[in-house]
């Protein structure tokens, strides 16, 4: 005679929730173009030549947008499989271009096999103490990770700006941006014509660590049940959750910290501000749709990175404001967090 | 007064959710009232409207809201718009006529569950209902609180009201019902006056067949066993419980049984002034199977790794992991379509039977178990008895609670009583009023 209360599992498969998120995202940025009074039929063509039209638009602008997609998009999975949530990546992301930026400039005459990783290492040093804020805060004081590190964005753009026009302004003191990092700080081209970057073969590798770490590892395993059912995971499964959702949050605040890096490293080779178009807040909506899990993370980054990509060709070509594609991204979270009966 | 019985799921809560509006039906009619004021419809849209036709529903989990007083649950339960001061007067009212001590102005939360009970009651009742429903209320009331309960109902009934009770316990019925109808597969099984079956008829319409009865183990003599736990309180001899035994532990909730059994788990730490000594690989089964044993919407399979989590190697082996989730679901006849379904597709007694499974696989020494068969149908409970007395047979040491008096009494070789955190133990031959008695602590026998 007791009634079970337990989540039951979604009515659709996690894949054709995905699919459906997606296609809804795309059909709501139809109906705003049409509404709006855009020609539809040539803004999404002017939206597809600049994400798949042509080489270029693939090798150099989509995948080079995937790349802090799919790390970020990794980061947040990281901390949302502990049951942690992560909304603070844009600030941990800030943090990991600051200090890549520092030692990048700094390590000027060292070899790249020094300089490069430890510009990197920065970032992720840098993201990890970002994060031991809220993280300290939640294991002391219960305060939530989601107002904590969502506040310390705004703190970490004005560092940004304190940066570029403080300690790390170019030697010039023109204008508010970094000198350029050291060559060998910098992540090699995968193509000589093409902006693609060695940083994709590190979110892909990261991307297989992660599933690998997740489906494998007992740690991974205990890391899944503590943020599935705390109380499960501690009496069953005797894991002490506090250590785990902390060493999470951390390794997401890392990450994310290291995706910043490797957009100084690999793209923008100096500091500035709005190095990010909110690639912190994109890759939530990346890692949702990915339904937190690193392969189908993989798929979700490279569609986003596309809609990024189209979006300034579509701005170019058809007149549209490129923010129309925050219409999809917004959906698509909308959809994904309805499909899931429970928001962690 | 009638009495409603049924295995789990043969729809006897759901029967009396549709009739108090909570459910819909498909089909049927349902009457309240006799010739003078007929309310034949096809089916009741709300429980508001239940209320307005006399019908009161006591539900199996309590309702009441914690932070409200007494008198503004009541209020709220009876749909008064009165508050403040004159709901409470109205309130007083009410107890009184109801014969129901209660302080209206206590907030709910500090009440103890007793008198939390008590409240869920007199707010089925405050809105003049004539048709009372009570879905399992006795769960969690020692034995002179039953009798309270009972006495209220019998007034009640006398009164001209009219009470539903529902019920696991076949000794209930016999105590307190004038009719019974028995539910099978949400269809009528048996019903009539109480005096024309035995127990043996009403277990027999409940599953089918006759049950088996639960065996009596034979009780060796474990006092030269190997001691598993020693439970020492600050100034007394301690307990020492031994390979072997079954001790069960019969206590009111909230008495600090379960923080003494957790404790004794390695799940929380330990109850000040009690010092525990534990020797041996320990199994522990938690209360709530579903927030606490099993991750509803993982696998069988990962659920089997959950419990073991603390044993397996960093690199996980699913193959051998999925042949361990099999053998539990294969020798503990848990009915599932395989072990790679979400725990949470099973009903509550597979659930138990894999809990169970998954426990006594790694062959513990000491097994702990909190109201292993909660919600549990006959069959059910029987399956997870048999399990504890095997794992006693293999030599290990079972320590169960239970807040049903009767599973505790029949299956434990030695009985100990827990009240305000104290915990004596009596004799195995102590009589149920003594038991009873020494858990509401009216008395102390000296040990």
């Amino acid at each position: 005679m007791t009634t079970v209360a337990m989540p039951r599992a979604a009515p659709l498969g996690g894949l054709a929730r995905t699919v459906i998120a997606f296609g809804l995202g795309l059909l709501a940025l139809v109906l705003f173009l049409a509404v709006a009074g855009f020609d539809v039929a040539a803004s999404l063509e002017a939206l597809w030549r600049g994400a798949f039209g042509s080489r270029y638009a693939i090798l150099s602008a989509t995948l080079v947008r995937a790349v802090p997609l799919l790390i970020l998009g990794l980061a947040f999975a990281l901390g949302a499989r502990a049951g942690g949530l992560n909304i603070g990546m844009e600030g941990q992301f800030a943090a990991g271009a600051i200090a890549a930026t520092w030692v990048g400039v700094s390590v000027a005459g060292a070899p790249a096999a020094m300089a490069l990783p430890a510009t990197l290492l920065a970032g992720v040093i840098a993201g990890a103490l970002w994060m031991a804020v809220p993280v300290l805060l939640r294991a002391r004081f219960g305060v939530t990770e989601v107002i904590s590190t969502l506040l310390l964005n705004f703190v970490a753009e004005a560092a940004v700006s304190w940066a570029v026009s403080g300690p790390l302004q170019e030697s010039a003191r023109t204008y508010p941006q970094s000198d350029p990092i050291a060559l060998a700080a910098r992540l090699p081209r995968l193509l000589p014509t093409e902006r693609i970057h060695l940083g994709l073969v590190v979110a892909l590798l990261l991307a297989i660590g992660m599933a690998v770490f997740f489906h494998r590892t007992r740690a991974g395993f205990a890391l899944k049940a503590a943020g599935a059912a705390p109380e499960a995971a501690r009496i069953v499964g005797r894991v002490r959750i506090t250590p785990v959702v902390v060493l999470a949050l951390l390794g997401s605040g890392a990450l994310a910290g290291l995706g910043g890096a490797v957009e100084v490293s690999g793209v923008s080779h100096a500091l500035y501000q709005r190095l990010s178009p909110g690639y912190g807040f994109t890759a939530i909506a990346v890692a949702l749709l990915g339904r937190l899990r690193p392969g189908a993370i993989v798929i979700a980054a490279l569609l986003f990175g596309a809609l990024e990509a189209g979006a300034g060709a579509m701005q170019r070509d058809a007149g549209v404001p490129a923010v129309a594609v925050m219409v999809v991204q917004a959906v698509v979270l909308l959809a994904m967090v309805m499909g899931t009966r429970e928001s962690r | 007064m009638h009495a409603l019985l049924g295995e789990n799921g043969a729809g006897k809560t759901t029967l009396m959710r549709i009739a108090y509006g909570l459910e819909i039906p498909d089909r049927g009619e349902i009457e309240v009232g006799s010739e003078s004021r007929t309310a034949s419809r096809e089916r009741l849209a709300s429980p508001r409207e239940a209320r307005a036709l006399g019908i009161g529903m006591v539900h199996q989990h309590f309702t009441s809201i914690p932070a409200f007083t007494v008198a503004e649950n009541v209020a709220l339960a009876a749909g008064w718009r009165e508050t403040g001061r004159r709901a409470m007067s109205r309130a007083r009212e009410v107890i009184d006529r109801l014969g129901l001590p209660l302080d209206p102005g206590a907030v709910t939360r500090d009440l103890s569950v007793q008198l939390r009970q008590r409240l869920e009651i007199v707010q089925a009742l405050a809105a003049e209902a004539r048709v009372l429903l009570l879905d399992e209320p006795t769960a969690v009331l020692a034995p002179p609180e039953v009798a309270e309960l009972v006495n209220v109902i019998r007034r009640f009934a006398a009164q001209g009201g009219a009470v539903v009770l529902i019920t696991h316990k076949l000794r209930e019925v016999a105590l307190v019902a004038d009719r019974v109808t028995v539910l099978r597969d949400g269809r009528v099984a048996l019903t009539g006056s109480v005096g024309a079956f035995d127990p043996r008829a009403l277990s027999a319409a409940m599953i089918g067949d006759d049950p088996a009865l639960a065996e009596t183990r034979r009780v060796s003599d474990t006092a030269e066993h190997e001691p598993r736990i020693s439970i020492a309180p600050a100034d007394q001899e301690p307990i020492v419980l031994r390979a072997g035994e079954i001790v069960g532990v019969a206590a009111v909730e909230g008495n600090g049984q379960r923080e003494l059994l957790r404790a004794i788990a390695g799940v929380d730490s330990s109850p000040p002034g009690l010092s525990l000594t534990v020797s041996g690989s320990v199994a522990f089964i938690p209360e709530d199977r579903t927030t606490e044993a099993l991750i509803g919407e993982f696998t069988l399979v990962e659920n089997q790794a959950l419990g073991h989590l603390d044993r397996l190697p960093r690199w996980l082996d699913w193959g051998a992991i999925a042949r361990d989730a099999d053998a539990v679901i294969r020798d503990h006849d848990v009915r599932t379509t395989g072990s790679a379904v979400a725990a949470a597709t099973l009903s509550g007694g597979n659930q138990q039977k894999f809990v169970l499974g998954r426990a006594l696989g790694r062959d513990p020494e000491i097994v702990i178990a909190e109201n292993p068969t909660r919600g549990l149908d006959i069959r059910a409970t029987g399956a997870v008895h048999g399990r504890l007395r095997e794992a006693a047979g293999r030599g290990a040491c079972v320590l169960v609670h239970s807040s049903d008096l009767d599973e505790v009494i029949a299956l434990a070789d030695r009985l100990l009583v827990m009240h305000a955190g104290v915990l004596q133990e009596l004799p195995r031959v102590a009589s149920r009023s003594a038991i009873g008695d020494a858990m509401l602590g009216l008395s102390r026998e000296p040990r």
